[in-house]
């Protein structure tokens, strides 16, 4: 007699469960692992040497990487707060083109069609001391003195946010623009004849209405943001000196430039929930913000 | 007190009339319907009283107050929209409030006017639901309550009930002609029903291709159409017609050759020779045996090709003079198709159009 060891669902499931363990599960686990050891990738046999927590504790007491980690999440809630707000002026500017509409959709969309890579040395160069052309525009304003975009502190986190915001607006922009074409005209209107100005039905009915889909631009871009090495590691390299570091240059220079794998994947452990939070708080948003939207007319 | 008063409003999209010049005043507390087929400009006319839409020509007076250039949340109307245009973020009690609120009323003013309005259209056990928790009929008093709240100048309607099913909606239109018997303020109510028209209206406005046809109480324009157009639309079934010639001899000659005498007054006023369109209501005729006509009724043979019991009265179809015709009959009993029956119509009854101006002779 045939036994059934495994149920048909499972069983026209298995080959998907298979690949979803071989390249997720098993990575995922092998550098949670790593995170747990000395390993450095020039040294094979450190793999097998396992040491706790230490990684760890190192870390908790890394000023450069809390330095990091802090200047990361200010970069973040700057970046995807100002985009929030260019997008959304953006869209509802788009939105009341009478003609042309489509043509500015394109545009808007041109940014998004660059590689990071690309925009980072745009802007590397856009912002460089001697040859920039924002100097160059500067200089011509009567500023003499060259302005050193991207060795001061400040200066080049804001370089950074510039590209970076100049990159990833249009998707706000974008998501946004959505939600303001799918808003009935009724509520609006009704609104109007309640009694409110155009600042006042914005605010109470616009917003809420388009209030899921900045939330779901928000998650996205948290994901987005808290892996975008590209235009920092081009334009600044995290440096000079550690003075822009964010996790994500530090994470892969300890990893690979120092060879320090079990390091830099404590590192990234920790800064995953950093990544977790962020997606968490716009998630819930987002769903707060659904609830009344879904069943209404 | 709230007159409302149009001058030769025009509305134009681009090189298109779609409002073609209206005048109308609109007394302090009446109940105007305007009513006509779909795409004749009601609504449009009613976007413009709003302030929704821009008064391309003419002048809208409210009150005595000019306000073509005044943007609708300083007209002081309210307008409840075909679908209810709730706000669905907000729960029915702010949905009432809403605009009290944007008015910046004191907290407790704002209670107990949305109290108000709740206890009159009932809406009491629902002030915590979201619009999306509501039934379609729930809504439309929603819909209404936030109205009211406001206590508007002018309530203005475009086809509030139209999304209702009609036990609903003959249910509402109750409530809503008792609501303006309570509150007493003018209200424009548009439709496309014209059962809703005859049975809300103080005075009906018909309206057609952006002009208006006829403005006068239900009555009045069901039983004096002013022209061929209004015969047809107002009244349920439609009116019957045939073409035909006044002759001589005080009669109508219709196309089929049958010769209808008029009543000496009617043809005091048709001259002789004059073409025209022959119409009578289905209540106007009667069946042999099934009721009197009146003295001036004159007979007339037909077949029957349908009859539709009712109940209380049946519908009977039959052609006549190359259109169909329908007549009442009362007191029913079974006609099969292809039975013979004699009519009487009711000359008295009988309206003549010109045929080519259309207008009522
Ligand atoms: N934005 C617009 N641009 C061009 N034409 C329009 C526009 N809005 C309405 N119209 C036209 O104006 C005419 C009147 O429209 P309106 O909405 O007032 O009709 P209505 O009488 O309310 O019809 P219904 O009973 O179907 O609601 C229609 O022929 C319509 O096609
Ligand atoms: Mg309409």
């Amino acid at each position: 007699m045939k036994r059934k060891i495994l149920s048909p669902p499972v069983l026209l499931l298995l080959p998907a469960m298979i690949i979803i363990v071989a390249v997720i599960l098993l990575p995922l686990l092998l550098s949670l692992y790593t995170s747990f050891t000395p390993f450095k990738l020039t040294r094979p046999d450190t793999f097998y040497r396992f040491i706790g927590l230490r990684n760890y504790e190192r870390l908790f007491t890394d000023v450069y990487f809390w330095a990091a980690f802090g200047r990361t999440f200010v970069v973040l809630t700057i970046a995807l707060n100002v985009e929030m707000m260019l997008g959304l002026g953006l869209a509802l500017l788009v939105n009341r083109a009478i003609a042309g509409q489509r043509t500015l959709r394109t545009i808007m969309m041109f940014p998004m069609m660059f590689s990071p890579i690309l925009v980072g040395f745009q802007f590397k160069f856009l912002f460089n001391d001697n040859i920039g052309l924002v100097n160059n525009a500067l200089q011509s304003l009567g500023i003499a003195q060259a302005i050193p975009w991207l060795v001061d502190e400040y200066l080049a986190l804001f370089a950074i946010l510039t590209a970076e915001i100049w990159s990833s607006t249009s998707i706000f922009a974008i998501l946004i623009l959505a939600g303001l074409m799918a808003i009935p005209r009724d509520p609006i209107e009704a609104a109007k004849v309640d009694g409110c100005t155009v600042w006042q039905t914005f605010r109470h009915i616009t917003l809420p209405y388009l209030m899921p889909f900045m939330f779901i631009a928000m998650t996205i871009r948290s994901l987005d943001i808290a892996r975008a090495y590209d235009i920092v590691q081009i334009m600044t390299a995290g440096g000079p000196a550690r003075r822009t570091e964010l996790l994500w240059t530090l994470i892969s220079r300890t990893g690979y430039v120092d060879a320090n794998m079990g390091l830099a994947n404590a590192m990234a452990y920790i800064s995953i929930f950093l990544s977790i939070f962020f997606t968490w708080y716009f998630f819930r948003k987002l769903m707060a913000a659904r609830r009344y939207m879904g069943g209404a007319q | 007190m709230a007159v409302v008063t149009l001058e030769k409003v025009v509305k134009r999209y681009g090189p298109l009339d779609v409002v073609h010049g209206i005048d109308l005043d609109i007394a302090h507390g009446e109940f105007v319907v305007l009513v006509g087929p779909s795409g004749c400009g009601k609504s449009t006319t009613l976007r413009m009283i709003a302030g929704l839409e821009d008064i391309s020509d003419g002048t809208i007076r409210i009150g005595d107050r000019v306000v073509n250039d005044l943007p609708p949340r300083d007209r002081n109307v309210s307008m409840v929209f075909q679908n209810y245009a709730l706000y669905p973020h907000m729960n029915v009690a702010e949905n009432l409030g809403f605009s009290l609120k944007i008015a910046n009323r004191p907290k407790d003013e704002i209670t107990q006017r949305v109290a108000e309005a709740a206890g009159i259209l009932g809406l009491d056990d629902l002030m915590d639901r979201l619009p999306g928790q509501l039934s379609g009929g729930q809504r439309q008093r929603v819909a209404m309550g936030r109205a009211i709240v406001r206590h508007p100048d002018v309530f203005l309607f475009d086809e509030p009930l139209s999304n209702l099913d009609a036990k609903l909606r003959t249910q509402m239109r109750t409530e809503i002609k008792k609501l303006h018997q309570k509150v007493k303020t003018t209200v424009i109510y548009v439709t496309h029903d014209q059962i809703e028209a005859m049975t809300l209206a103080d005075r009906m406005v018909i309206m057609r291709g952006g002009q208006i046809e006829q403005v006068g109480s239900p009555m009045d324009i069901f039983h004096n159409p002013a022209n061929l157009f209004v015969a047809q639309f107002i009244g349920s079934p439609p009116m019957n017609l045939a073409d035909g010639v006044v002759t001589d001899a005080k009669t109508v000659r219709l196309e089929n050759g049958m010769e209808l005498p008029l009543t000496a007054d009617m043809a005091g006023r048709v001259a002789a020779g004059t073409a025209v369109v022959m119409g009578i209501r289905a209540e106007e005729m009667v069946f042999e045996g099934h009721g009197d006509a009146g003295a001036q009724s004159t007979r007339v043979d037909i077949t029957a090709s349908l009859s539709e019991p009712l109940g209380n009265e049946s519908l009977v179809f039959f052609e006549f003079c190359g259109r169909e015709w329908v007549c009442r009959m009362f007191d029913p009993r079974p006609v099969e198709p292809g039975e013979s029956l004699g009519v009487h119509l009711n000359m008295d009854r009988v309206h003549l159009f010109d045929k080519t101006t259309e207008i009522r002779l």
